[in-house]
């Protein structure tokens, strides 16, 4: 799912930007070194196919939908990590000029979600390790289709944090979670069983054009760690100096808000579903009083006199939120990393 | 996804208006590419709530297609088509947040609803900015700028190559996609099994595509680098215009100006 | 002068697969010479083409293009000399206008901005498309891209020039207007082409290919005239050649026999795997 200019908040847009352009800086010096010259074409062409192939759907049994090719997971397992990346980005961002799929400002999201997790997460990480050097049917389709899950939910995920930290969407953290991820799952089924079914075939017809597993440059423990914790840095940097600068202008129609609507429906506790949702939410909150959503009642009565609180508050809530998706990303990635020495013998 | 093959013809007429000579399209395309990030950035920076300050910013999508020669129908068509996007994405707000912010004349409106609205303002603004680059720009253009920015170079490329082969690309995959459906009937072809076979058909001539075109790089002398000659001009024009614009979007930002005015006539008045 | 030529020795190609595409191919080519290669589907016209700009490499025997042997040290020269136009002309139209494309090759072997211009605008009039100089190659017609395909490869200024099936999907017009640009090059020209009434009217010379063989070399006129050699090679006479269809005058009597006895060729008139690899259909 694509994020959108609506939803983000600078800060957030600001941080996976940084994210975003570092991968696309330092893909393209990878594809640049490798002298493989044919590359160029091929990335533009495949890229091409990739937004062609997004119009052929085919139908999903018993539900009477029809699915069809996302991209990112077959652009990493035919052209490797950095040019699937090069290749993924420009797709989205044609997109984004094109056809409005989300937005400028929140195209730095969507490259990180669909393209950063496909290439640099499940492919060296689970794609790789199911395979092995063993490219047989079998091993293809569940590597295809696991890697096509993961990616996806792993995306859903940073799209909940990247909503939730930009705080425009009144969306609660635990209805969003459960609205996106079984979703996705559907959704990454679905894509994983269309990589496989593209991916079976090709394969079948020209066996050489999977890039050998073995072969080809093993994104080795420590340059993927060193990328995270550049990103990390940078984003955390990036994100404390966005909101820093964003929060020294309380919103004025806050202002407005407590001078006009006085104490009276700040005392009405909220009923129905938003209260109980606000209940859970409230107990479940990583960051109570910071807040997801500000709490109204709080903020406006420490409105007044608490300004440097505020600041603190959301400065905080901009650099943690910034570390939190990339360290998620970091920790998943190593968490899964520790389990491939229990899918390899086979 | 969108309906890409509708949208095709949207592209190439794209392409059509942004060729066109008037002085906003002679305008440097990094002049333009900059603006508009300038725009976009202040516009996302507002608060959730806010409504008629962000009205005003309306006035550059609109001076660009007037100036540009655009048809305005057109681009409202088109942010139309776009605008589910912002409504499924807006509409929880409503629900969720009820605390009653304003009182209008004896309406009581919900910050959810000021939210919503703030939330496709935003959106028509964002959109109508990206829109408008491209039908003065050009996509190639846009692309020379952020090269001579400082994008790098392997990417700029992709992007141009990635626009040039999408119409042959969307093209035969419609060819492809209408020879299935004439074959296809309620018994079935429609499914997976027929997937593997038709979009792996459209890689395996895509990559065969891509080996000819290497092949017709290196007959015309490629040799890995992609150079790319643009002579192009950020004169005077180029920085009135980003100076320009940028101070007004930044202007707007700190001062909620349709309050401004609202609030000087109101004055006037007692 | 040695510039130029084109000699083939005892050309050998033999596929990845193992199958032999050329089997002994030798030939000379001079100067200023227009050149048609004809041969049925299979026969191994595009193999040869392939080598003519050193994408393929002989297995055996020589080729030599110019002052140069083709060897893998030499593809750069070679491919300075040798404009090849390849069937598909949206696989060489690669850059944003048309103008980029022509000025692809001259950039590339580092020609200065103040000529660069020139010899771009200048291959576009020879065409007789300067006025498409600013389109995206999406946006020409067939007839449109051919020519343009044709003026990024003039604008290399090459000697010999090498054409796959040039006519192919032109509308007559079109196909009349390219004949007559054709037919005003002073390069060398070597065409393989189906559009036997094409190699008529351009080309004084014929190389007739037949299973990786060589089963004919001479006037075009003459070996066209060849009935016996046509039938051995899967062709026919070209159109102009074949006879009134109103008044019947020089219509041949053998007209209804002709495709029983096609039936014995039939193996030679499908597509061999070696073509499927091959990447040029």
């Amino acid at each position: 799912m694509h994020m959108a200019d609506a939803l983000i908040s600078p800060t957030v847009g600001g941080a996976m930007w940084v994210a975003s352009a570092g991968l696309i800086a330092y893909s393209s010096k990878k594809v640049k070194d490798d002298s493989d010259d044919a590359r160029i074409p091929l990335m533009g062409v495949v890229g091409a196919f990739v937004f062609a192939a997004q119009m052929i759907n085919f139908t999903i049994p018993g539900t009477g939908s029809s699915g069809h090719l996302g991209g990112g997971m077959i652009l990493a397992i035919l052209l490797g990590p950095y040019a699937g990346l090069l290749t993924m980005a420009s797709v989205l961002a044609v997109q984004a000029l094109f056809f409005a799929d989300g937005g400028l400002m929140a195209l730095g999201c969507n490259i990180f979600n669909l393209g950063f997790f496909p290439c640099f997460i499940a492919y060296p990480l689970i794609f790789k390790n199911i395979v092995g050097s063993t490219l047989n049917k079998r091993r293809l389709f569940t590597a295809a289709t696991i890697s096509a899950i993961v990616a996806l939910q792993l995306g859903a995920f940073s799209v909940v944090l990247q909503t939730l930290f930009s705080g425009i969407s009144e969306l609660p953290f635990d209805t969003f979670v459960l609205l996106m991820q079984p979703i996705h799952l559907a959704i990454g089924i679905v894509e994983g069983l269309a990589t496989s079914a593209v991916v079976l075939f090709v394969w079948k017809a020209r066996p050489g054009i999977i890039r050998s597993v073995k072969t080809s440059a093993p994104v080795g423990n420590i340059s993927l760690r060193q990328v995270v914790i550049g990103f990390l840095a940078a984003a955390v940097v990036i994100g404390g100096i966005l909101s820093w600068f964003a929060s020294s202008n309380p919103d004025g129609l806050e202002w407005a808000m407590f001078k006009t609507a006085g104490t009276d429906d700040l005392s009405n506790p909220p009923e129905g579903l938003p209260a109980a949702l606000a209940n859970v939410q409230e107990k479940t909150a990583l960051l109570p009083g910071y807040g997801f959503k500000p709490n109204k009642a709080e903020h406006a009565a420490e409105a007044p006199s608490s300004e440097p609180l505020v600041n603190t508050g959301k400065t905080a809530s901009g650099l943690i939120g910034g570390a939190i998706t990339l360290l998620l990303a970091g920790l998943l990635g190593f968490a899964l990393k520790r389990r491939k020495t229990s899918i390899e013998p086979d | 996804m969108a309906k890409l093959d509708q949208h095709f013809f949207d592209i190439g007429y794209m392409d059509t208006l942004s060729a066109q000579q008037t002085p906003i399209h002679r305008l440097d395309p990094r002049a333009k590419l900059i603006t508009s990030l300038v725009f976009i950035t202040t516009v996302i920076s507002f608060g959730k709530y806010e409504i008629s300050a962000l009205l005003p910013y309306f006035a550059y999508p609109v001076f660009l297609g007037a100036m540009g020669n655009i048809p305005p129908v057109y681009l409202l068509k088109k942010l139309l088509l776009v605008s589910p996007f912002a409504v499924m994405i807006g509409i929880f707000n409503p629900l969720m947040d009820r605390d009653i912010l304003i009182n209008l004349g004896g309406m009581s409106i919900s910050g959810g609803w000021i939210s919503f609205l703030s939330i496709l303002i935003r959106f028509g603004l964002t959109v109508g900015a990206a829109l408008t680059l491209i039908a003065v720009t050009g996509f190639n253009a846009v692309c020379m700028a952020l090269d001579k920015l400082g994008t790098p170079r392997v990417f700029v490329v992709q992007l141009m190559f990635l626009y040039r082969y999408v119409f042959v690309l969307v093209d035969e995959a419609a060819r492809m996609v209408r020879a299935r459906s004439l074959r296809t009937f309620e018994g079935g072809g429609s499914g997976i099994k027929t997937y593997g076979p038709l979009v792996g058909h459209l890689l395996l001539r895509t990559m065969d595509r891509a080996q000819r075109i290497y092949l017709a790089m290196c007959c015309r002398g490629f040799d890995g680098e992609i150079r790319i000659v643009k002579p192009s001009k950020f004169g005077i024009m180029e920085i009135g215009f980003t100076v320009g614009w940028s101070a007004l979007f930044i202007f707007m930002r700190v001062y909620n100006v349709p309050s401004l005015m609202g609030g000087s006539i109101l004055e006037l008045i007692k | 002068m040695s510039h130029h030529i084109v000699e083939a020795r005892d050309l050998h190609y033999v596929y990845a697969d193992g199958t032999p595409g050329i089997k002994g191919i030798s030939f000379r080519i001079t100067h200023g010479e227009s050149v048609a290669i004809v041969g049925e589907n299979g026969a191994g016209k595009s193999t040869l083409l392939l080598h003519l700009n050193g994408y393929l490499l002989p297995t055996k025997g020589t080729l030599r293009i110019g002052d140069y042997p083709l060897t893998k040290k030499n593809l750069k020269a070679v491919r300075r000399t040798v404009g090849m136009v390849f069937q598909d002309p949206d696989d060489q139209l690669f850059m944003p206008t048309v103008y980029d494309d022509v000025a692809f090759g001259p950039t590339n072997l580092g020609m200065p901005l103040e000529e660069l211009d020139t010899v771009v605008m200048q291959a576009l009039e020879t065409m007789g498309v300067s006025h498409l100089r600013d389109r995206p190659p999406y946006k020409l017609s067939g007839g449109e891209k051919r020519s343009v395909a044709i003026a990024s490869v003039l604008s290399m200024s090459p000697d010999i020039l090498v054409m796959d099936e040039p006519t192919s999907g032109l509308d007559p017009r079109a196909r009349r207007r390219l004949i007559e640009q054709l037919n005003n090059f002073e390069h060398t020209k070597i065409i393989a082409s189906h559009d036997l009434d094409m190699a008529v009217d351009v080309c004084q010379r014929a190389i007739v290919i037949h299973q990786g063989n060589v089963t004919a070399d001479g006037p075009t006129l003459e070996l066209l005239q060849d009935e016996v050699l046509l039938e051995r090679s899967g062709l026919e006479k070209p159109l102009q050649m074949q006879g009134c269809p109103i008044c019947g005058q020089g219509k041949a009597k053998a007209d209804k026999t002709r495709y029983k006895a096609d039936k014995s060729n039939s193996d030679s008139s499908t597509l061999t795997r070696a073509d499927k690899d091959l990447l040029l259909r």
